[in-house]
């Protein structure tokens, strides 16, 4: 059920998404503020200005908010798919099999294009493992998913540790921005966009089975959903956008776990309200993060997933005890 | 499917038509053989109660019952047509369940939960609208909810969380309602109130009931009639009143159970 609630949570989301940008325009090293960024938007003639903005900032800014929002959104489905809220777009072991394969090619001296490809291979590998792994002929448990996930995710952690122990202390610089998430190499293309696009669109199809998903797979059933189908629907969806959002920028950690919470938190419980608000808030909420990863130590950059960490923090606590203290009344 | 006929011309099976039949039914879990060659039928505006002991299999004829389990052998017919026939989703328009146990670990108001019994009626795209939230509201009123409507369904005691779920099946309005323990965590007020709901309905529109349960004078009370299971494939079927005697309950559950009549009704008690 949509209420009043519902559309003026979407609103300011909307509003907030915006904002998010303008400031993600504006912050870096060359001093660039909003006002100066709208005037550029305008400015016939190219200077340097005009250059950071459409070379640097632009794409920047598009890539973290696409991360952002593919994060979110695959947060959501596997903590619907797991049905458990502690579930995060990695913890089926994707962003795993992503790292291993993005830390060998850093390992082989490869950079760029070649990191992104092998991180998108592996966790395209470790989708296969772990489905294959946990698919039983007759059912899918939640549960069994989950185990086979979280051990499946161990052996990259181990994988993981091996490459860095054994790597020279350059690449090893490298590897741990990889590993924190980082931002500052990523272009998001139109295929992201569009991954983005189709998830958002395919979900909000089935956003009312979510809902009723969200109750057990027996309730679920019973009130005439194909569980079967529905979960490997889920599966697909959401390892490959969290693949995608791998591939971009690393494992950016934090995003998929809170900003659903924040938004069940805030009201938002059915899943029509909670995708796209979850799009929105993911992909801002990036944008932000990612303000302060290159402002903060300016000229230095911060790994995002370390400003996620900073400022998502505390923001989560604060709305849990809010509500809580609501309940409570 | 056009979802506006499927909404509206939901009720009206013709009443000669059974509700439920089984025909030669076995159900077999794993080597143990629940139950052989079980032929009921549940007419219109008829109740039937399943009782047995512990692990007898009460639940496992529910579940096979709404083809959420196979059956080894034999047919089930839903308003004259075989269970297998039915989509998913149709099928849920025709038959409500109420499970025994369900953990609430993901949030969701009271409302919401008792929306989403109205989930098999709508079309992929469509949205709830005023008819189904009046269903809803209807259901969560006579389930005493209304005061808690905006609460979040995990912060609610057991009593209050199974009369959620007795409030989603209402708002479901299916035509066969499957119960597996009613009474679960009600107080025995709500026990009264929630199965009288559910008859009334099912008589008064002709519907139909089956309940399992360990509550013997709840079933007396309420069904017409009886499936007693005893275990090892066999069971008694028939009538409440040639069903529910002190020697066949005390056989089917190996415990000495004495009955008290009263006003032309009568109580079970273990003696």
């Amino acid at each position: 059920m949509i209420t009043r609630h519902h559309y003026i949570l979407l609103a300011l989301l909307l509003v907030l998404t915006a904002f998010s940008f303008l400031v993600s325009f504006s912050s870096g090293s060359v001093d660039l503020g909003p006002g100066a960024v709208l005037q550029q938007f305008f400015n016939p003639e190219a200077g340097l200005q005009q250059q950071v903005l459409y070379e640097l900032r632009i794409p920047r800014s598009v890539a973290a908010f696409i991360t952002g929002g593919l994060l979110a959104l695959s947060g959501v489905i596997m903590q619907v798919l797991l049905r458990n809220p502690l579930a995060d777009p990695y913890i089926l072991g994707i962003s795993g099999g992503a790292a291993v394969a993005a830390l060998a090619t850093i390992l082989l001296g490869l950079s760029g294009a070649w990191v992104s490809n092998a991180a998108f291979g592996g966790a395209m590998l470790s989708i296969l493992i772990v489905f294959g792994l946990a698919r039983s002929r007759y059912q899918w448990s939640a549960t069994r998913l989950l185990l086979t996930g979280v051990v499946v995710s161990a052996g990259w952690g181990a994988m993981i540790n091996i490459l860095l122990t054994t790597s020279s202390n350059n690449s090893v610089y490298s590897m741990l921005f990889w590993l924190m998430g980082d931002l500052s190499q990523s272009r998001a293309g139109l295929l992201s966009a569009l991954i983005l696009l189709a998830g958002f669109v395919l979900m909000m199809l089935q956003a009312r089975s979510l809902n009723v998903l969200a109750r057990g797979d027996l309730q679920a059933a019973a009130l005439g959903v194909d569980v079967a189908r529905l979960k490997l629907i889920l599966y697909f969806t959401a390892s490959v956008l969290t693949a995608c959002a791998v591939t971009i920028a690393g494992s950016i950690g934090f995003v998929g776990l809170v900003i659903p919470h924040m938004l069940r938190l805030l009201g938002a419980r059915d899943h029509r309200v909670l995708i796209p608000a979850s799009v929105l808030l993911g992909g801002s909420f990036l944008m932000i993060a990612d303000s302060f990863a290159r402002s903060i130590v300016a000229p230095l950059q911060l790994p995002v997933g370390v400003v996620t960490a900073i400022i998502g923090v505390p923001t989560f606590l604060l709305i849990l005890r809010r509500s809580q203290q609501r309940s409570a009344e | 499917m056009a979802s506006n006929s499927l909404r509206k011309d939901s009720i009206n099976s013709p009443r000669n038509t059974p509700i439920l039949q089984t025909r030669a039914l076995s159900v077999a879990m794993g080597a143990r053989e629940l139950f052989r060659d079980l032929n009921l039928t549940i007419e219109a505006g008829q109740c039937l109660g399943v009782l047995g002991q512990n692990g007898t299999g009460k639940t496992s004829l529910l579940h096979t019952l709404i083809n959420l389990r196979p059956t080894d052998s034999g047919d089930i017919m839903i308003l004259g047509r075989e269970l297998n026939a039915w989509s998913r989703r149709e099928l849920a328009t025709r038959l409500g369940i109420l499970f025994q146990s369900d953990n609430d670990d993901m949030p969701a108001t009271v409302m919401e939960t008792a929306l989403l019994g109205r989930h098999p009626h709508l079309a992929r795209w469509r949205w709830e609208d005023a008819d189904d939230i009046a269903e809803a509201r209807a259901a969560l009123t006579a389930m005493n909810l209304e005061a808690l409507m905006e609460r979040d369904i995990t912060t609610l005691s057991g009593g209050e969380r199974q009369r959620v779920a007795i409030a989603t099946l209402l708002a479901q309005r299916p035509q066969l309602y499957l119960l597996d323990e009613p009474g679960n965590h009600l107080d025995i007020a709500f026990q009264i109130r929630s199965l009288e709901v559910i008859r009334r309905r099912v008589v008064s529109e002709g519907l139909g009931l089956c309940m399992a349960t360990h509550d013997i004078n709840l079933a007396a009370r309420f069904c017409d009639q009886i499936l007693l299971l005893t275990g090892d494939g066999e069971f008694l079927l028939g009538t409440t009143h040639d069903i529910l005697t002190p020697e066949n309950l005390s056989r089917a559950y190996g415990c000495a159970i004495r009955q008290v009549a009263y006003e032309g009704g009568s109580v079970f008690f273990p003696g």
